[in-house]
């Protein structure tokens, strides 16, 4: 169907996208997992020698490196499950004929509006110890005890950090789900109704199911966002204190730029791509297995 | 949709949603809050919600002094050239793509999904190294390029489902009137696709204007620097009276995507945007 002179007409139109995608995002992201491989460091003259995976017996031995690894997981999963189960809540509400509805709509979608470094900032200032929000509430209520250095105390950060993260991405999950949820067939909800099933039992075998597809495509790519999020948490704590906010994209971030390692921040990223393509298949496959 | 509730059932219900809008609500509320207060107001020792006696003086402080002003500037120039050329990029490609049967349009869609993977750090060195040997680190032409570059799978992808929506028939009909092809695009194509050019650049807009990461590690010249790192580096600067402009240069950062969400409210809670992420 596609004569000669169309087929040149084809790759002219699309030579203005290819050509920089080409540039700027394959050619970088094969360089970097090459990068991965050697000792490549800053500087304008420095050689880089291939290693082989010096890299990576380094990493096995690196304290801080297993420190970070272990806060990653924790913040991926921490928020991607407190985010879900929110934002499920949140939907479930939101499509009932309830007052306030819109309030919520609205309310819901704003901080998804908002840049990372601007929810980091807006957080920075509800957990400030002197003058936050938080530490004025508890004081109001007359517990003063629960008053603390959110950010700033050993115990309280991460978990600090989790509830902003979940904040800044519920809005997004609670969108999508609720969209899922007008998409279930009403006659479906009627007929278990009429067979007498329970509230509980109509969400369990009916929405629940139906809703599947959408839960899995969002948690996956919440948990892919969680794992490679950085502006947040860099605004919030820049990984302090003591390291206990230290996500793997800081340490990296921080290998990279302030040390130098070029190569090893690459080798870090490339692991960080293996964990995360690796924890999505068995996810992935297990739903799978599931449907069927 | 769950059937008719009983009365405890309702009660929970606004429970639960009252705790939601308190969650969501009141750090908003805060921001804003903090962002009028005057600097009396702020060092106080038991803050109130609302502020006594507000100002406008920390929007003026935080883009005089403050230096928010010039990132804001840079922020405005770097995230309207990307828009202006994501779109000129990305138009002819996206009628190639919908009007040409080709394995190019997976391909895009692919390369969408496989770049959310990666995370930025492993990308960053290299696309340094590539924008340095070409003189253009620490400048805003290379972010824009960054920009463009990382807008366009989206935006392709986006935009070529507008151009399916315009019937080839209107197309040929032109060209049976005797119209000539570059005639059909201009006269035919483009004011149908308008909505749609506006979307993407509206959209390449928006996450130039939020990026946080290739801004932080291309630009060193503070100059030079966009809203989002002026913010960032705004943060460490102590004192509790400073927190007063910078909720305001805060606030002010996000106006743009505030806009542009209200702009696709419709879109979004029909759910239309729900289907991108169905796969």
């Amino acid at each position: 169907m596609t004569r000669r002179s169309d087929r040149t007409t084809i790759y002219l139109l699309l030579l203005p996208s290819l050509l920089p995608v080409l540039v700027l995002s394959v050619f970088p992201l094969l360089r970097g997992i090459y990068l991965g491989f050697t000792d490549a460091r800053a500087g304008r003259n420095v050689e880089a020698n291939f290693t082989g995976l010096d890299n990576y017996k380094e990493l096995l031995t690196d304290d801080l490196f297993w420190n970070s690894f272990k806060i990653g997981l924790l913040w991926a999963f921490g928020v991607t499950v407190l985010q879900f189960v929110l934002a499920l809540g949140l939907a479930l509400l939101l499509n009932q004929q309830l007052r306030f509805r819109g309030v919520a709509r609205v309310l819901a979608v704003v901080p998804w509006a908002m840049p990372p470094v601007v929810v980091g900032i807006l957080w920075k200032l509800v957990y400030h110890p002197d003058a936050g929000l938080l530490n004025e509430f508890f004081y109001r209520i007359g517990a003063d005890g629960l008053r603390a250095n959110w950010l700033g105390d050993f115990s309280t950060a991460l978990p600090a950090v989790i509830i902003v993260g979940v904040w800044a991405g519920m809005p997004q999950t609670t969108v999508v789900l609720l969209a899922g949820l007008q998409g279930v067939a009403r006659e479906l909800h009627e007929a278990a109704a009429v067979d007498g099933a329970s509230t509980w039992h109509r969400f369990r075998h009916v929405t629940l199911p139906a809703l599947m597809p959408v839960i899995v495509a969002i948690t996956s790519l919440d948990f892919i966002w969680n794992f490679n999020s950085f502006g947040l948490v860099y605004v919030l704590t820049a990984g302090g204190p003591g390291g206990k906010t230290m996500l793997p994209m800081l340490f990296a971030y921080e290998e990279a730029f302030r040390y130098g390692n070029y190569g090893y921040a690459a080798a870090l990223g490339n692991v960080m791509v293996v964990i995360i393509v690796a924890l999505l298949a068995v996810y992935l496959r297990r739903r799978l297995r599931e449907a069927n | 949709m769950l059937g008719k509730p009983s009365r405890t059932g309702r009660v929970l219900q606004y429970l639960a949603l009252a705790g939601y809008l308190i969650f969501l609500g009141f750090p908003l509320v805060w921001l804003l809050s903090t962002a009028f207060k005057p600097p009396r107001e702020l060092v106080q020792l038991h803050p109130s919600l609302i502020p006594s006696s507000p100002t406008l003086q920390n929007f003026v402080q935080a883009f005089t002094e403050q230096e928010l002003g010039r990132a804001a500037w840079n922020s405005l120039q770097v995230s309207l050239a990307s828009a202006v050329l994501t779109v000129l990029v990305a138009m002819p490609a996206s009628y190639a793509l919908a009007r040409f049967k080709s394995k190019l349009g997976t391909v895009a869609l692919g390369w969408v999904l496989l770049s959310q993977l990666f995370p930025f750090v492993l990308l960053i060195i290299p696309i340094f190294l590539v924008l340095r040997q070409a003189g253009l680190a620490n400048s805003h032409a290379g972010l824009v390029l960054i920009y463009v570059v990382w807008a366009l799978p989206f935006a392709l992808w986006m935009l070529q489902g507008f151009v399916r929506n315009i019937p080839r028939e209107l197309e040929e009909a032109a060209s049976v009137d005797g119209a000539g092809r570059l005639q059909v695009l201009r006269r035919v194509v483009f004011p149908l696709l308008a909505p749609g050019l506006v979307a993407t650049a509206l959209f390449s807009f928006i996450s130039a204007w939020n990026e946080f990461f290739f801004a932080l590690v291309l630009i060193k010249t503070p100059e030079l620097q966009t809203l989002p790192v002026a913010l960032a580096r705004f943060v460490g600067i102590e004192g509790t009276a400073r927190l007063g402009p910078l909720a305001a240069g805060s606030l002010l950062a996000t106006l743009p995507s505030l806009i542009f969400f209200a702009f696709m409210q419709r879109r979004l809670s029909s759910g239309s945007l729900a289907g991108a992420v169905k796969g």
